[in-house]
């Protein structure tokens, strides 16, 4: 076991965990913020996407140990209290989830995509920097939508 | 996942001495290949030996004759590179078109070239562009480095550090994702250099990535889509799997180098 220290959502926390602990399981397990979600196995579905430093990364296939001293964001980061991040209600408004599942990672690359390309990314551009992130539910044209309409208002 | 020890070395000597005192140690760079197979259970190293933390073990040099890349360089920070989007322009395309974002985050080019996947773009880009691989110990043409399935000339414990690409009058990328996965299904790296002599390098299509050898010799006499009309690339070798055939393959290498010459810049 080693200790491990970094900042999730501005807050320190440290926690004592083995070598092959994920990222995503200090997040949910240790931390108790189960709002990353877990989709599969297989570093596929996008469903644990975290800002790491900054970067958009999939804390499925992350170290916890080599996060020692990082800054870490998830889902519950963003809105302030009960006000909902532009994405999120971006997201609400446009119906841009059915199930849910895949919501929290959706919206963390969707943050990440409009941080990086602009408030008038293309839908081209959202929808081929989505390709890490699986919805089986939506269609995606919904998604799309809010992107564009969250990226209005961030 | 089993566990394992963790080491995040500062130095490369250091990492070096902390795999060869290991049972059975792997190195790791980004880690989208290796954790996932250990996830799976397909691989259970004793230690994990961490790059990330060596001291300049990322970076991009642009020089008159060569972009070198250091190994520990991620897919975005080549996909995000204005200096290599100025000369090796389907270099910059090809990193843009690897995995998704996170994995471009995340994954790294000499992690990359180390894992040797059959269907991973790098190998392509490096035998298309004529690469020389830099590693701890030596320097290893990219002709000489990609020698099999996962297989590679590194020797055990050996760390690439940095990847070398002559600039090329001319250079274009295409590849036909598969469309589940977004690994190529065949891809094609293609540089024309001052002489006029052409390089083609293939990736997807065999246990290894490879040179077109009767693609270069046609296109080197004549840069056009025409010059290769004629020339029928044998299946003979070429990987059959559940995504495609040996002939299907065979045919996607002419296409894609057709679409190649076109794109050419």
């Amino acid at each position: 076991m080693s200790a491990v220290k970094m900042k999730i959502n501005g807050k320190a926390v440290s926690g004592e965990v083995e070598s092959r602990t994920l990222l995503v399981e200090f997040i949910r397990e240790h931390q108790g913020l189960t709002g990353t979600h877990v989709g599969c196995d297989t570093s596929q579905c996008g469903a644990c996407v975290v800002h790491v430093n900054g970067k958009a990364i999939k804390s499925c296939t992350t170290l916890a140990v080599a996060c020692e001293g990082a800054d870490v964001t998830t889902i519950e980061g963003l809105a302030k209290g009960t006000d909902l991040h532009a994405m999120q209600a971006a997201f609400k408004e446009h119906h841009g989830l059915q199930c849910g599942f895949c919501t929290p990672g959706m919206i963390m690359s969707a943050i990440d995509i409009v941080k990086r390309n602009g408030k008038n990314v293309s839908e081209d551009v959202i929808r081929r920097e989505l390709s890490g992130n699986i919805c089986r539910c939506t269609g995606y044209h919904n998604i799309v939508k809010a992107v564009q309409a969250g990226a209005q208002n961030m | 996942m089993e566990n394992f020890n963790y080491h995040r070395p500062a130095t490369t000597a250091a990492a070096v001495a902390m795999l060869k005192k290991a049972k059975d140690g792997k190195y790791m760079a980004g880690g989208h290949t290796l954790l996932p197979t250990m996830k799976q259970g397909l691989a259970a190293p004793t230690d994990i030996v961490d790059l990330t933390a060596i001291k300049d073990f990322s970076g991009i040099k642009v020089s008159k004759t060569a972009v070198s890349i250091k190994a520990g360089t991620t897919h975005m920070e080549v996909a995000t590179s204005k200096d290599i989007k100025k000369v090796i322009p389907a270099l910059w395309e090809m990193a843009g078109k690897i995995g998704g974002v996170h994995v471009r985050n995340k994954g790294t080019i000499g992690g990359s070239i180390a894992n040797a996947d059959p269907a991973a773009d790098y190998p392509s880009a490096c035998l298309g562009l004529g690469a020389t691989i830099e590693t701890n110990k030596r320097k290893i043409e990219a002709d000489k480095f990609f020698t099999g399935m996962f297989e590679t000339a590194l020797k055990d414990g050996e760390i690439i550090t940095a990847v070398h690409f002559p600039i090329p009058k001319k250079s274009a990328h295409q590849k036909f994702p598969n469309p589940a996965s977004r690994y190529a299904l065949t891809g094609v790296f293609m540089s024309q250099d001052a002489k006029g002599k052409v390089r083609v390098g293939v990736t997807g299509a065999a246990a290894s990535a490879f040179r077109a050898t009767d693609l270069e010799a046609a296109l080197s006499k004549d840069f056009s889509a025409k010059a290769i009309a004629g020339v029928k690339i044998k299946p003979n070798g070429l990987l059959t799997d559940m995504h495609a055939t040996a002939a299907y393959r065979a045919h996607l290498i002419s296409v894609l180098a057709g679409r190649a010459v076109a794109a050419a810049k």
